[in-house]
């Protein structure tokens, strides 16, 4: 079967990269004991499709994977069962059968939302103003690894949130798909905020329908 | 002192800025995270190398658990962050914390190195100051940790004395449950410190080096080491456990990659070949060996609990184990079609090994490690670790026919009485190992070839002799570089003769040696162990110089047989005449057979017989014991006067 996993991942975990999450989950699965698919070949390799990357230090309550198993397994089961595998900062939030034929799940990510706290308070208006300008302009032309690029069209959404408190952050929707991801440190250069002071959390990935 | 929410957002910061910050973070599966404030005494370990490392350590393992399952206290651990980290964290202003709680070093009652090799020391000074706890043990007072250390180093604790407050001398199981007693009982009220370490100086296997004092002769020789307060003994005399407690399952599983991702099952501790250069094999007596069904059950919850994909069944000689086919066959059968890859290290050169496993059906992409140690028999002799060379070509041969491409022979130079033709008969049998495997697998199999650097080490029938020089080492060295090196599929490593100076100096050193320490750790040395030639012209040779000592006393001297050694108040109840008959009959080129077969006295027993008549039959080793036995302890050995031959 093809189960997909939609999970957080917080705390100690933020600092755990992609490549290190591949093998983390693969272990949670086997102390799961879900029977997980592996490639053919020399070097097997688990059937496990992490959506996108997460860049390191980011914090998650939406991370989605795909993984193969060898037998039909009730999704609450999944569930449960790695619920006790699991490290301390990552937790399961659903679990679902999805059609075998589907296609792979990087290949159907459109966008992924961000939430920004800011670690020094800023002037609202102010920034407000900078994201409006922002918004307004036409292109936005950036430079990374030595080539340029225009960041505007990978911003979807990007608004300044004032709470009660008075406490301010900035929620954003940047483009994912293969060659155009929009990444929140470089929005966040442009509106002069040093992304050192801030912390970030993908909300959510959005995917085709 | 910074709280952990403090040190939290600090981290915060800094942590993208280093190479895997994941290091430092802890959250790791089964590390445990007790309520600070529901426990009496708090204890931080420490490997004192990077997490990358420290991370799989037993010793460190089973400590942890011991003192996690009291519902007194808490462990918590800590290891030295890398250069950059380290960088980064006194700029910040940031305490070295442990990965648990985040809390600063300083604010536990106690804090256990281990210290297994002795490349750690300036980590271990290092450490100590970037927690902010005085390095000098003279220096703290009681707002400061308790700072203990045990591993194999501690067998000669000496060059370490200014810094540790106590050492633990053995096994650590039953002693760390002493010192935190101990540490209970005075932290519950107003104590002096002083107070605290003589009443932890009077525990068993416990070494409190403030409480003695070295004098020494003319010749800066060690003319005794001796208590200056009368609760400390004369000798202290190592501690092991009767019956090897149930092994850790609960192996910590880190959240990025580390070096050894692996389940370790100790399968029995000690070793009765008596190879005698090797510190281990004599310092871990007795043998100790847990049941076939106890090691599987232990191995199947741990894999169970880490969904680790190797399994290693430690011990020192697994072929020596009593039951080895037995546990072969009974943990292929367990982890049948479960992927798990299963190391049984340390086999014996012989074909039996090459059944056992051809029984763990392991992926014959990994390479046969095998270590004859000398390559002429001769030598071999010397060593102890007698196989005769057709023993050898007959077992790499059948494990070349059997499919296994890559074999690894490791080897040693500088063995007492060495000569160039020893080392040559390396590169002969080398040779002869991939003729012999190309005639039996074709011209596909390869040979990788390790040869390290023989260290005298303490408490080892070779700690009379003198070091190899640094240009004998590199003439040998360059033989076996230019005639193994000829042949494409033979692999050659080697240990920098600097890096072998290095660890002798600081396993061979006195008290003086301290200071030595002190000044190169302040030169900038650190991570000694990861090699690094200009470290030793730029941070210990100064020092050295500094304080007025000859490297080469400590290392190129033939030790005169009545010469006191400055480990000699500490032992691991290996007598010193066993010691030293076993260094004569090297001398003669005779062999001693595994005690097993025949009880040398080395001195395990009479020091040990309570324990032995408690654990009575096969669990240990050596003979029962059943009249009560007198205690005798460690005396110096009846000596003529003269002067070994080898070793110059």
């Amino acid at each position: 079967m093809r189960a997909r996993i939609t999970f957080t991942k917080q705390g100690a975990l933020r600092y755990t990269g992609h490549l290190d999450l591949h093998r983390l989950w693969e272990r949670a699965m086997r102390r799961a004991e879900l029977p997980i698919t592996y490639s053919q070949g020399f070097r097997p390799q688990p059937k496990i499709n992490l959506a996108a990357a997460l860049p390191l230090g980011f914090s998650s309550r939406g991370e989605v994977l795909d993984v193969r198993l060898n037998e039909e397994i009730p999704v609450e089961d999944i569930s449960k069962r790695l619920k006790d595998s699991l490290p301390p900062d990552i937790h399961v939030i659903s679990v679902e059968s999805v059609d075998e034929r589907a296609p792979a799940l990087q290949t159907q990510v459109l966008s992924a939302a961000y939430d920004v706290h800011l670690a020094e308070p800023v002037e609202g208006s102010e920034l407000t103003r900078k994201v409006e300008e922002l918004m307004m302009s036409e292109s936005l032309p950036r430079e990374r690894r030595g080539k340029t690029y225009d960041l505007r069209p990978l911003i979807e959404v990007l608004c300044v949130v004032t709470e009660d408190d008075g406490i301010i952050w900035l929620r954003m929707t940047l483009s994912a798909r293969d060659g155009a991801t929009g990444r929140p440190e470089e929005v966040l250069n442009v509106l002069g905020i040093e992304p050192e002071y801030t912390r970030v959390e993908r909300t959510r990935l959005i995917f085709k329908e | 002192m910074l709280t952990p929410e403090q040190i939290e957002t600090k981290l915060d910061r800094i942590l993208l800025k280093v190479q895997k910050p994941g290091r430092y973070v802890g959250g790791e599966l089964n590390s445990t995270v007790k309520d600070w404030d529901k426990v009496q005494t708090r204890v931080a370990f420490i490997f004192p190398d990077i997490y990358d490392i420290g991370i799989s350590n037993v010793g460190i393992k089973i400590l942890y658990d011991q003192v996690n399952q009291r519902d007194d206290s808490l462990a918590e651990r800590a290891y030295a962050p890398w250069v950059d980290m380290e960088t980064l964290m006194r700029k910040h202003g940031i305490p070295l914390y442990t990965l648990e709680s985040k809390r600063p070093l300083a604010c536990f009652d106690l804090i256990g190195f281990t210290l297994p090799y002795e490349t750690l020391y300036t980590n271990t000074l290092n450490i100590l100051d970037l927690a902010g706890i005085p390095v000098r043990s003279a220096d703290r007072d009681e707002t400061h940790p308790i700072i203990i250390a045990g591993g194999h180093s501690a067998t000669n604790p000496e060059p370490m004395h200014a810094f540790i407050d106590a050492f633990t001398i053995g096994e650590g199981e039953e002693v760390i449950h002493d010192i935190i007693n101990i540490v209970q009982t005075f932290k519950r009220s107003m104590f002096k410190r002083y107070d605290l370490l003589v009443a932890l100086a009077k525990i068993p296997g416990v070494y409190v080096p403030q409480f003695y004092e070295t004098t020494y002769l003319e010749d800066r020789t060690v003319a005794y080491t001796q208590p200056t307060i009368p609760e400390a003994p004369n000798i202290i005399n190592k501690r092991i456990v009767g019956k090897l407690p149930p092994p850790p399952v609960k192996f910590i599983v880190p959240n990025i990659e580390v070096v050894h991702n692996r389940v370790s099952v100790e399968i029995m501790r000690g070793c009765t070949r008596g190879c005698r250069f090797c510190q281990a094999g004599m310092i871990t007596r007795p043998v100790r060996e847990r049941s076939v069904q106890e090691v599987v059950d232990a191995a199947d919850q741990a894999v169970r609990a880490t969904g680790f994909e190797e399994l290693a069944l430690m011990s020192l000689s697994s072929s020596d184990y009593t039951y080895v086919n037995e546990l072969v066959d009974a943990i292929s059968k367990r982890f049948e079609g479960r992927k798990l890859t299963v190391s049984l290290p340390s086999l014996r050169i012989e074909s039996v090994s090459v059944d056992l496993m051809d029984k763990l059906k392991q992926h014959r992409s990994g390479g046969f490690t095998l270590a004859p140690e000398a390559a002429s028999e001769r030598m071999r002799r010397i060593i102890n670790k007698f196989i005769p060379d057709e023993e050898i070509i007959n077992t790499t041969r059948d494990i070349y026919s059997r499919g296994w491409k890559t074999i690894k022979l490791y080897f040693m130079i500088g063995h007492p009485s060495e000569t160039i033709e020893d080392v040559q008969a390396i590169v002969d049998l080398c040779k002869r190992v991939i003729d012999e495997g190309r005639k039996a697998a074709g011209w596909k199999v390869k040979l990788n070839v390790g040869v390290s650097t023989f260290v005298p080490k303490p408490q080892t029938p070779f700690q009379w002799v003198s070091c190899d020089t640094r240009d004998s080492i590199l003439e040998k060295q360059a033989l076996l570089k230019r005639q193994l090196l000829k042949d494409k599929n033979i692999k050659l490593s080697w240990t920098k003769p600097e890096d072998t100076l290095l660890e002798a100096w600081l396993t061979r050193g006195d008290r003086r040696m301290a200071e030595v320490i002190y000044s190169a750790w302040k030169n900038g040395a650190k991570f000694d162990a990861w090699g690094n030639e200009a470290k030793i012209q730029d941070a210990w040779l100064p020092a050295f110089e500094e304080h007025g000592l000859d490297p080469a006393f400590y290392t190129h001297r033939q030790r005169r047989t009545d010469e006191v050694f400055p480990w000699e108040h500490i032992t691991a109840a290996v007598r010193k005449n066993f010691l030293f008959q076993d260094f004569r009959q090297s001398l003669e080129g005779q062999i001693r057979v595994d005690c097993r077969l025949n009880c040398f006295a080395c001195g395990i027993l009479p020091t040990f017989a309570n324990l032995r008549r408690e654990n009575p039959g096969k669990g240990w080793k050596c003979p029962d014991v059943k009249s009560p036995v007198t205690v005798t302890t460690n005396q110096l050995p009846v000596i003529s006067d003269q002067v070994p031959v080898v070793g110059d």
